[in-house]
């Protein structure tokens, strides 16, 4: 290879770049937004059906079972199980946290809909199936409406969880 | 019956209609809380829940909001555990009621929800558009729906089909209709030559000339047979139902006429008999002139009693409401047999039309 | 908490796609590239552009590439007095159904016409290129029709 630069025919056209660039002005809606100020309070707040009891964290407004408003907030606990979890090793565009890491789905206390959580605080090959997590918030003046509030969540001591109590989560 | 379209073998009703209010902007719900209040009303119409249905089948575009699956997360305005039977059109909802439709003639089900939502103020919708074109020659020049719409409407106008007082005189009519339809985004009384001062959006099209930007959601319940005699007092039944398509390469079309419509038109029967009130999804002012003619409808009929879309032009919901609204002509005793038409795609590409009758 | 609470945030979407165009496509882009206009025979003897691999109204497979233009006449347009910022040309312009000469369809695209009174249906334009070495072939190699002769009517 050389820095010479060589005129060569050019070739038939084979490809078009079609870049596509559009602005959006989103709104989460009314339940979605009462989750992420709950965040921006360093606290995870759900929604409970009042049809069938159930406890959505985040709620969208509906009971996806019985589709029917979810009107009654809940305020979860800052605890949590670990359902089910996978190692990450493969790195990827825009990734932001050094592999390998833990992905894990969390069942905070008093919720039923598990959400998905990065795990920290703990070497990777310890991570199972019904430890007990809790979440790392960051500092108070930097708590935002939105899940970078959350810095990660973290093994929070308590004997592990019995299969039982979470086996509807997987 | 598999091959698409036709006349009616069994017979399926539309038991129930609902929409939410049209509005300009909607930034306060998403769209499970949007739809909520609309599925709860077509079922609560006639005392069913979503365990009387069983199929559901919606249409949307995720291009709208920017958001992905949107239509799947919407689901939960509905309810959909235990498992149900699903299906979805990237089209309008009259597309999703075809294959509702499609489904009842063949006997799968007895009944069936259908809905659609489209917010249209989150995006920008000149851009949005674009991006429903031919990718390699045309939406890279970013050609938005008015502009397109103005080309039509210039041929029409060259082929002596149209004028810009024709346009002013559906707008100026449309408008004052909506006065007496409660759930219209824009309803007023400004006769034609007050319309004709504006300044062209893009000539030759007025502002009058072109649809409102709407946020907005509908939802129809098809029954067949017993269970719409039971569900409704007076169901309406769809006696026909077809839609056909032309080619996206706008420069190949002749633009002031709509041989898939009339196509459609012939294979759901609507000169079987005459028309009372016709439901047309022509967002243009003028395009109500080039379907008018090709549904081969006169002067006798009633077109857009609700306003049609020149009052309200919710994206993917608007041709499904003219269902709807048509329905509702019947029910209401204003007709006796109606027809509807939804549209797709740029300048009239594609096509649905719906032929309904009272008992 | 009052339902006017609902939070609103910014949200671009960007794909960077990359399309293969195939050879009928990529055949008229290349066209472009070289300041030429191309179309492309259909079932029936009928010159289409822009050339599809199949003929719009048959459905059935188009054949060689012809050289079509560089003149054309409107069939069709519509006058933009204030363009998008993404439209081909920054100043107030026509888009325009262009036929052609040897086209059978017609193609879309700008003509700059000086004004909405400097043009009508039946006007006869022609194709202004980008300079050859800003050109990549794509639409945006034409810059824009323009009245042919390029004087005012």
């Amino acid at each position: 290879m050389t820095d010479e630069t060589v005129t060569e025919p050019l070739g038939p056209v084979t490809t078009l770049a079609t870049p596509i660039r559009l602005d959006f002005e989103f709104t989460p809606g009314v339940a979605q937004s009462r989750f992420l100020r709950g965040l921006e309070q360093g606290k995870f707040m759900g929604q409970r059906c009042p049809k069938c009891g159930k406890v959505y964290v985040p709620s969208r407004g509906s009971c996806p079972t019985d589709g029917v408003p979810t009107t009654e907030d809940v305020e979860l606990a800052n605890v949590g199980t670990v359902t089910t979890y996978c190692v990450v090793n493969v790195p990827f565009a825009g990734q932001s946290i050094e592999i390998p890491y833990i992905c894990a789905q969390v069942l905070l206390d008093g919720a039923n809909l598990s959400f998905m959580g990065l795990i920290q605080e703990i070497p990777t090959d310890e991570i199972r199936m019904g430890m007990r997590v809790e979440a790392v918030w960051v500092e108070r003046e930097e708590l935002k409406p939105s899940l970078a509030s959350v810095r990660y969540f973290r093994p929070s001591g308590e004997p592990d969880a019995d299969y039982e109590t979470f086996k509807e989560y997987l | 019956m598999s091959a698409g379209g036709g006349r009616t073998v069994r017979p399926v009703a539309v038991a129930s209609f609902a929409q939410s209010q049209n509005v300009r902007r909607d930034d306060e719900h998403n769209e499970v809380e949007m739809l909520m209040p609309v599925v709860a009303e077509v079922f609560g119409n006639i005392g069913i829940t979503k365990d009387d249905v069983d199929f559901i089948c919606s249409g949307s575009t995720d291009y709208l909001i920017g958001g992905p699956f949107s239509f799947v997360t919407a689901l939960d305005a509905v309810g959909v555990w235990p498992p149900r039977a699903e299906s979805h059109v990237e089209m309008d909802g009259a597309w999703a009621l075809y294959e509702a439709w499609v489904l009842l003639q063949e006997g799968e089900i007895d009944a069936a929800l259908v809905y659609a939502f489209g917010r249209s103020s989150p995006g920008n919708l000149n851009e949005i558009l674009s991006l429903q074109l031919d990718p390699y020659y045309l939406a890279p020049l970013w050609p938005d729906p008015v502009s397109l719409a103005a080309l039509q409407a210039r041929a029409l106008i060259d082929a002596g089909k149209g004028s810009e007082a024709d346009f002013a005189a559906i707008a100026s009519r449309s408008r004052r209709d909506a006065m007496s339809n409660p759930k219209a985004q824009v309803a007023k009384d400004i006769p034609p030559a007050t319309l004709l001062e504006e300044d062209y959006v893009v000539a030759p099209l007025r502002r009058h000339a072109l649809p409102p930007i709407t946020d907005g959601a509908a939802a129809i319940v098809l029954a067949a047979g017993d269970k719409a005699g039971l569900w409704s007092k007076s169901p309406v039944w769809i006696t026909g139902l077809d839609h056909r398509m032309e080619t996206h390469s706008l420069g190949a079309r002749d633009l002031t006429s709509s041989p898939s419509t009339t196509r459609a038109a012939e294979v759901a029967g609507v000169a079987d008999g005459p028309v009372d009130v016709a439901e047309i999804h022509a967002p243009f002012a003028h395009q109500e002139i080039i379907v008018k003619q090709a549904l081969g409808l006169d002067d006798t009929v009633t077109v857009n009693p609700s306003g049609g879309p020149l009052a309200a032009n919710p994206l993917m919901s608007a041709g499904l409401i003219r269902i709807g609204e048509a329905a509702a002509s019947i029910s209401s005793g204003r007709a006796k047999r109606a027809v509807a038409h939804a549209t797709s795609g740029p300048c009239l590409q594609q096509n649905l039309v719906c032929v309904l009758e009272g008992e | 908490m009052p339902e006017s609470e609902a939070l609103h945030a910014s949200h671009r979407l960007e794909y960077p796609y990359s399309r293969s165009v195939g050879p009928v496509i990529g055949a008229f882009l290349t066209g472009l590239r070289e300041g030429r206009l191309l179309g492309v025979r259909g079932a029936g003897g009928s010159v289409i552009v822009p050339p599809t691999e199949y003929d719009p109204t048959t459905g059935g497979d188009t054949g060689e590439m012809v050289e079509v233009g560089p003149g054309g006449v409107v069939e069709s347009w519509a006058w933009v007095s204030h363009p998008l910022p993404k439209h081909p040309l920054p100043s107030p312009f026509a888009w325009a159904l262009i036929r052609l000469d040897g086209a059978d369809t017609a193609l879309l695209h700008a003509v700059d016409s000086g004004g909405p009174d400097q043009l009508a249906s039946g006007d006869r334009v022609t194709v202004r290129f980008r300079p050859a070495a800003e050109r990549i072939g794509a639409m945006a190699d034409i810059e824009s029709f323009v009245p042919q002769g390029g004087a005012p009517r």
